[in-house]
């Protein structure tokens, strides 16, 4: 499994400081996870007039992308560091990415986390179909009893689930 | 250099256009989370669209000193401001969401979108695979970020493929009728023009003919499920990829790029 990435221990105490300045930038859709737990920051490098903040977007159309962006460049700018964002798009962000804080927080809001990717490649499509490989609980009664009802939930990257124990639809974030 | 720019407007076209068609069902839906569904397949087809319209600009602008009129090749220029005779997307991605048939039930037919899409995503989830490989380094990046997107476009379409195919006696008809309309178009796809043996010999795109083997294994299977008959191969070839698009384009294209020509220049 791919490690999510972390703080080079290494980096800067400028690059260090604006780490933690957008451990504190959350999604603005999923209020609870920050940009760095869901492995949208890719890096955080100095340079000569501040730092560098290479983020890779999630899906291709994402439009909370741009808000995202705007986001951490104000939050550094709150916090005194000039700050250039450059989107990567390769390698291509992957729920992989989410650390285990990330997941735990989504959980708790109600958001079951995504299964870990399914890395076979393209095959022929088999219907009834499962998004991962791992059951998915209820994030409300932990139940693995759970069918699909849409593919897509409230957000594109997220899909629609019910539970059949505690009957509480609940969204789940997709493995990508 | 024409080659490469034709190449991507080929795959950049084709997703702005399929996206503009499905984001035609937004509030039309037959059932809310289809609805929803169409709007965010649109939305990540409209994502994929602009990374490969602005990377084609870019290389179509390489080496000019262009100054201002640079923005004139950025992607919302690419995408508003040229007619339907500059634009490369493939013909089966412009027909309308009715059909082909005069009038189509209720204007509109769920059956020719999914069908369409099974046919169009089966054939980007073999076309992303190998272009990860691309020479292009930015369409390399582009093909593995969308692989992602497209398998979960094709999973959402084969599924109603096979609902509709192995539902109803109506929604079977529905499903055969649109399968045997649509079939013929699937044949661009397929067939290796000049730009594809350029870019292929220079290791940037691939011969649509390779693609063939895979993606027909792939709708065989989805079809026998979904008890559909696979209509005969005709000889029929449309030539949207070659600029020579059906009546239906300029009317998609009146209504896309209406706004955005009578307000030029402007900032949302």
């Amino acid at each position: 499994m791919v490690r999510p990435l972390e703080a080079d221990p290494a980096c800067s105490a400028l690059a260090a400081r604006a780490w933690q300045v957008l451990a504190a930038v959350s999604d603005p859709e999923i209020p609870v996870i920050s940009v760095i737990d869901l492995g949208i920051v890719r890096a955080v490098i100095e340079t000569d007039d501040g730092v560098e903040v290479r983020v890779t977007p999630t899906y291709a159309g994402c439009p909370a992308t741009h808000v995202i962006e705007a986001d951490i460049t104000a939050a550094l700018r709150a916090a005194g560091i000039a700050a250039r964002v450059v989107k990567t798009l390769s390698p291509p962000w992957t729920t992989d990415w989410i650390t285990a804080q990330g997941r735990a927080r989504l959980k708790e809001y109600g958001i079951a986390p995504p299964g870990s990717v399914d890395r076979r490649g393209p095959q022929v499509v088999h219907l009834a179909p499962k998004m991962g490989s791992d059951p998915i609980y209820c994030p409300r009664c932990a139940s693995a009893r759970t069918e699909l009802l849409a593919q897509f939930g409230s957000t594109a990257c997220k899909a629609l689930y019910r539970c059949v124990d505690c009957r509480e639809p609940f969204d789940y974030f997709k493995p990508l | 250099m024409r080659p490469h720019v034709d190449y991507l407007l080929r795959l950049g076209d084709s997703s702005l256009v399929l996206g503009q068609r499905l984001a035609e069902w937004c509030g039309h839906g037959p059932v809310l989370e289809e609805d929803i569904a169409m709007a965010n397949v649109s939305l990540d087809l409209i994502g994929q669209a602009r990374l490969l319209l602005a990377h084609a600009g870019r290389i179509e602008g390489a080496g000019r000193d262009e100054g201002a009129l640079a923005c004139l090749r950025d992607e919302d220029a690419m995408a508003y401001l040229r007619d339907a005779r500059a634009y490369r997307n493939f013909t089966l991605c412009e027909l309308p969401n009715g059909g082909i048939e005069k009038g189509g039930v209720h204007g509109a037919d769920y059956a020719i979108t999914m069908v369409r899409n099974l046919l169009y995503c089966a054939y980007q989830v073999q076309l992303w695979d190998r272009l990860r490989e691309s020479a292009d380094r930015e369409l390399a990046a582009i093909a593995a970020k969308s692989a992602k997107e497209s398998a979960y476009h094709l999973r959402h379409a084969a599924d109603w493929t096979v609902r509709f195919g192995d539902g109803t006696e109506e929604s079977h008809a529905r499903a055969q009728r649109a399968l045997d309309q649509l079939w013929p178009y699937a044949n661009e796809l397929f067939a290796t023009d000049a730009v594809e043996e350029e870019v292929a010999a220079q290791g940037i795109g691939v011969r649509g003919a390779e693609l063939h083997p895979a993606w027909e294994t792939m709708i065989d299977a989805t079809l026998a499920e979904a008890c559909l008959v696979k209509p005969a191969a005709s000889a029929f070839r449309s030539s949207g990829k070659a600029g020579l698009h059906s009546e239906h384009l300029d009317f998609l294209l009146a209504e896309m790029q209406v706004l955005a020509r009578q307000h030029p220049g402007a900032q949302w």
